[in-house]
């Protein structure tokens, strides 16, 4: 049994906040760069250019890329032999929020949904644990802005349905987000599980690299032909016209009911923000 | 692409009668930040018979909750949030001299017709660009709602202040005409 105090969580939580929201992941400017080159419209070229341009401010000025940086939403991997000392994991990481967007200058974007009343200082935050074998804490912070969040959506298919009414509930889904989720944007999809697990599984699917291939050959021929599919409407960067709207679609597969056939897409905006650390 | 259009704000009827879906423009003047709960608030003034905080006529309104300003700064990281969530209210502000807003995302059709009614434009700026965009906001002071945080109407003073011309007062859309012009699927 190895014995983590809340402490020492709460701070690494600060750090990874504050580091998510204002140095975008080499894999995301990786993928600006391939869109600048893909992409045929002038409009949508001057789209890229501009991401790179903001990219480089942010990092240069600690500036967060985005005005809204989030609900603060962590995927947690916590070995069985670790023992938390201190505080609840959930008031470690809150903890750990607090500090970060006070001490960051980070929008503090959480609120009653009632009263709209503000809570200011971004908690309580989203903790997605899952218990894994040895002695150590993963923690990945996946703040998650509201535009690109309001595009979520799930959808329980007859399993007669099969891979074509997948492929076309996903790419409806892009059509109906337009430009309101910051394209070019990266699709999260869950297929398969409990209505949770699989709306679970499309925002833990977009915490793979942008470009990495999916280790399913299955799932990789679906990721690239949702992603043709859906840059064939044309919409482009920012919905403006052009070819590049998403830059990679991500698919996390999970057993489902013989009943149901669950399809759910969260769509992440450009600034796409992860940042992990193990404790 | 297209040469830059310079506007100064307040907006005439005749700087937006001008302006086409796709010209890029270059906004120097006053902006006035609002959003969800703002524009809520705004339109219960209008109804309650009382005053705006500010004179609406010929103003151009940025949908944005800007990220906090740093000791020093002017204001934080300042891009725009998604417009369709003040759909609902922009006509009430339009009949009372709106004359732009500044967003991303698609408007609904009853607000398009209410900008060819009453001659109104909607912009985008880029979503997301927003450690950029603050570059161009030179001044920003909160003038009502500070219970609000990030949700204020805030006056902005801006200088190059960077958008493009989604909606026209002839109906015209940028989104559509784009997609259309890079569409493949059938
Ligand atoms: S969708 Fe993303 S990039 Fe766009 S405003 Fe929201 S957080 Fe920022």
């Amino acid at each position: 049994m190895r014995t983590i105090h809340a402490d020492i969580i709460a701070k690494a939580v600060k750090e990874m906040v504050i580091k998510a929201n204002t140095d975008l992941g080499a894999d995301v400017v990786a993928a600006f760069e391939k869109g600048l080159k893909d992409e045929a419209s002038p409009v949508g070229q001057a789209v890229f250019k501009t991401l790179i341009k903001n990219a480089e401010i942010a990092a240069t000025e600690q500036a967060p890329i985005c005005q809204d940086t989030g609900m603060a939403v962590f995927f947690v991997e916590l070995g069985q032999d670790v023992h938390i000392e201190g505080a609840l994991l959930q008031e470690a990481i809150d903890e750990g929020v607090r500090q970060g967007y006070a001490e960051g200058y980070l929008r503090k974007s959480i609120c009653d949904p009632f009263t709209r009343v503000n809570t200011k200082d971004n908690t309580p935050s989203v903790v997605l644990v899952e218990m894994v074998k040895g002695d150590k804490l993963k923690i990945t912070a996946a703040p998650k802005g509201g535009g690109s969040e309001n595009m979520s959506r799930l959808t329980m298919l007859a399993p007669s349905a099969g891979k074509k009414g997948i492929v076309d509930f996903v790419v409806k889904r892009c059509e109906e987000a337009g430009s309101n989720p910051c394209p070019p944007v990266i699709v999260g999809v869950g297929i398969g599980g409990s209505a949770e697990k699989c709306m679970t599984n499309a925002k833990k699917a977009l915490l793979r690299k942008i470009g990495a291939p999916n280790p399913d050959k299955e799932l990789a021929e679906l990721e690239a032909e949702m992603l043709e599919k859906i840059n064939a409407l044309g919409m482009g960067p920012q919905g403006l016209g052009g070819l590049v709207y998403a830059m990679a679609v991500h698919i996390e597969k999970h057993p489902c009911h013989i009943a149901s056939l669950p399809v759910a897409v969260n769509i992440c905006c450009h600034a796409s923000r992860h940042k992990e650390a193990t404790l | 692409m297209a040469d830059l259009i310079k506007l100064t704000t307040p907006l005439d009827d005749a700087a937006v009668a001008q302006l086409k879906a796709g010209d890029q423009v270059s906004i120097s003047g006053v902006l006035y930040t609002a959003r969800d709960v703002a524009h809520k608030r705004l339109v219960d003034t209008l109804d309650a018979g009382k005053p705006l905080p500010f004179d609406m006529t010929g103003q151009v309104i940025y949908y944005v909750g800007p990220s906090p300003a740093k000791p020093g700064q002017v204001i934080g990281s300042a891009g725009p949030t998604t417009s369709y969530r003040m759909d609902l209210y922009a006509e009430r502000l339009m009949e009372v001299g709106m004359k732009g807003m500044i967003g991303k995302g698609m408007r609904d059709k009853k607000v398009v017709d209410a900008m060819k009614k009453h001659k109104c434009v909607y912009f985008a700026a880029i979503g997301g660009a927003a450690a950029l965009i603050a570059r161009s906001i030179k001044a920003a002071e909160v003038i009502a709602y500070d219970d609000l945080g990030p949700e204020a109407v805030r006056r902005l003073v801006v200088e190059d202040f960077r958008a493009v011309v989604i909606n026209d007062v002839n109906g015209n859309d940028l989104y559509e005409i784009g997609k259309a012009q890079y569409r493949k699927a059938k």
